[in-house]
C-alpha cells in the first residue's frame, strides 16, 4: 500500500477516530504504570485501517532514542563482518530497522465470503521469558519487572545474538555506535541493536506508548496481564477470533486477535528481513532450562555415587577378610 | 569410578565448557570456526547454551562425587598456591554460573546491572582457570601437596 492512500485513510477516521479515542483512557491507571505489573497489549487486527499514525507516533516520541553514528566507521576484521548502516535510510518504513521500530503488514483474505486486506502492526513482541534478553552474553539486555524488554545502548556490543536467538528476528542492527568504539572495533562489536522498548519512559510516567496513543482506530489496548488476558479469550470466543501471543515462545505480552486463522495470515503477508512471521513458535528457551533443572538434583547424584562406591570399596575388603 | 575415568570425565566436561562457554558470544561464526566441517553448531546459540548446562551439570555431579569421597575416606588434602585458585576459581564460576542459570527461568530475580556484574564475573574466573590449569600443566604445578 503506499503512502498517500495511507495518509488519506487517516484522514478519513480522524473524526470517528476522535470520537471513538475519548472513550479510551490515553494515560495508563496508576496501578499499570507501576512498575511491578506485567503490562499486556492486545492488537485487534480487524481495526487496523493501515493509516500509520502509529509509525509516526513511534518516530515522533522515540526518535532521541535514535543512533548517531560516526562516520567513517572503522573497518572491522574479518571482512566477513557486515556493516549494517540505516543512517542514510531512516525514511524507510516498510520493514523494521534501527529507525522504524514498528511497521505495518498487510494481507489479502477472505473473511465471511469478502475479499478484505487486513493491516496489522508488527514490532516487538516482548516475549514473557525473552531470550533476546535472557542469553544476551553482556546482561546488555534487560527485562523490566512490567514485562518491557530492552537494550541498553551504553552496553550493547552489537553482536546480533539477541537477533539471532529471537523466533522472530526483530532486533536490528546499526554500525558505528555504542561501546565497541572504545575497546577493540576491528575485532570485537559491530553497533547497537535497536527495537520497540514499549515506550518504557512514557509508561513510567504514567503515560501511554504512543503507538497506541496515535491510532485513531483504538487498535490497540494495554493493560495488567490477567485483563487483557481475559478480554481477548472473551472477543475470540464472541466474534469466532483467532488468537496469537499467548502461546507462542512460552508466552509473550503481546496478543494479536484476527477474524482469520493465522497460518493463513502468515501465507498471505510479505515476510523476510526486518518482515516477521506468523508461524506457531515452541517456547525457545524450554530445552536449555529444562537441563539446568537437572542441576538440582546434579549433588545428590554426585553423593549417590560416591557412597556407591564407597560401599561396594567396604563390601570388597570385608569379603577378603573373611 | 576409578581415576582414570575420573580424569577423562573431568577433562571432558571443563573442555565443552570452555567451548560452549566461548560460544555464548557471537564470536565463532565471525572469525569462520563455525565454517570448519563438524564444528557449525559452535555457532548455533541454543545448542551450546543446552550443551552448557548439560556440562555444568556434569560438573556438579563430579564435584559431589569428590567432595563426598573424600568425606567418607576421611582424607585430608593440602591444598598449593595453584590448588587454591584453582579451587576458587571453579567455586566462583559454579557460583555465578548458577546464578545465571536462574535468571534463565521466566523470573526476573535481579536488580538491573546485577547481570552484568555476574557476566563480567564469570568471564574473569573462566580466565583465572585457564590460566591456573596452564601453568599448573606447563610448568608442571600440583594442586595438592602429596
Ligand atoms: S520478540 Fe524477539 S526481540 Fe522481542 S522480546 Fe521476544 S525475543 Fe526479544
Ligand atoms: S510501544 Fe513505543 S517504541 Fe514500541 S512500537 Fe509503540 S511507539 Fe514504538
Ligand atoms: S494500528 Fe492504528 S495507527 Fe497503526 S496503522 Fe493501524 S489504525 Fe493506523
Amino acid at each position: 500500500m503506499n503512502i498517500s492512500r495511507r495518509k488519506f485513510l487517516k484522514g478519513g477516521v480522524v473524526a470517528a477516530g476522535t470520537i471513538a479515542a475519548t472513550a479510551v483512557p490515553k494515560t495508563l491507571k496508576a496501578s499499570e504504570s507501576n512498575t511491578d505489573e506485567t503490562l499486556v497489549t492486545l492488537i485487534d487486527i480487524s481495526k487496523c485501517i493501515g493509516c500509520e499514525a502509529c509509525v509516526e507516533g513511534c518516530k515522533d516520541v522515540n526518535s532521541g532514542k535514535y543512533p548517531k553514528p560516526k562516520k567513517p566507521f572503522p573497518k572491522m576484521y574479518p571482512n566477513r563482518v557486515p556493516v549494517m548502516d540505516w543512517s542514510d535510510k531512516q525514511d524507510v518504513n516498510d520493514r523494521l530497522t534501527p529507525y522504524n521500530w514498528v511497521y505495518i503488514q498487510s494481507a489479502d483474505v477472505e473473511v465471511a465470503g469478502e475479499e478484505k486486506e487486513l493491516f496489522i502492526p508488527r514490532r516487538c513482541m516482548h516475549c514473557k521469558n525473552p531470550p533476546c534478553v535472557k542469553l544476551c552474553p553482556w546482561g546488555a539486555a534487560r527485562q523490566q519487572d512490567n514485562g518491557i524488554s530492552r537494550f541498553d545502548p551504553d552496553l550493547c556490543m552489537g553482536g546480533s545474538k539477541c537477533k539471532g536467538v529471537c523466533p522472530w528476528k526483530i532486533p536490528e542492527r546499526q554500525t558505528g555506535v555504542g561501546i565497541y568504539l572504545d575497546v577493540m572495533p576491528a575485532l570485537a562489536g559491530n553497533g547497537v541493536m535497536f527495537k520497540c522498548d514499549r515506550c518504557y519512559n512514557r509508561i513510567a510516567k504514567g503515560e501511554m506508548p504512543a503507538c497506541i496513543e496515535e491510532c485513531p482506530n483504538d487498535v490497540q489496548k494495554i493493560g495488567k496481564a490477567s485483563d487483557i488476558i481475559k478480554e481477548a479469550k472473551e472477543i475470540a470466543k464472541k466474534t469466532g477470533g483467532y488468537l496469537y501471543g499467548l502461546e507462542e515462545n512460552g508466552g509473550t505480552n503481546t496478543i494479536y486477535i484476527s477474524p482469520v486463522p493465522f497460518e493463513e495470515l502468515n501465507s498471505k503477508i510479505e515476510k523476510g528481513k526486518g518482515k516477521p512471521h506468523f508461524k506457531k513458535v515452541g517456547d525457545a528457551m524450554e530445552n536449555g532450562n529444562n537441563i539446568a533443572l537437572a542441576m538440582i538434583v546434579a549433588p545428590l547424584a554426585g553423593i549417590a555415587a560416591a557412597f556407591g562406591k564407597f560401599y561396594k570399596g567396604m563390601k570388597a575388603d570385608g569379603g577378603s577378610d573373611e | 569410578m576409578n581415576n582414570k575415568f575420573m580424569k577423562y570425565y573431568y577433562n571432558i566436561v571443563i573442555f565443552f565448557l570452555i567451548l560452549t562457554g566461548f560460544g555464548q558470544m557471537p564470536i565463532f561464526k565471525r572469525f569462520y570456526i563455525a565454517d570448519i566441517p563438524g564444528l557449525g553448531w559452535l555457532a548455533e546459540f541454543y545448542k551450546t547454551f543446552f550443551i552448557h548446562n548439560l556440562a555444568a551439570t556434569l560438573l556438579i555431579v563430579f564435584i559431589f562425587y569428590l567432595l563426598t569421597t573424600f568425606l567418607l575416606n576421611k582424607k585430608r588434602v593440602k591444598l598449593t598456591m595453584t590448588g587454591i585458585v584453582w579451587v576458587a576459581s571453579l567455586t566462583g564460576l559454579l557460583l555465578t554460573g548458577i546464578l545465571l542459570t536462574i535468571k534463565n527461568f521466566p523470573i526476573n530475580p535481579y536488580p538491573p546491572g546485577f547481570v552484568v556484574f555476574l557476566y563480567l564475573s564469570h568471564i574473569a574466573l573462566v580466565m583465572a582457570f585457564c590460566m591456573t590449569a596452564l601453568y599448573s600443566k606447563i610448568l608442571k604445578k600440583e594442586y595438592i601437596i602429596k
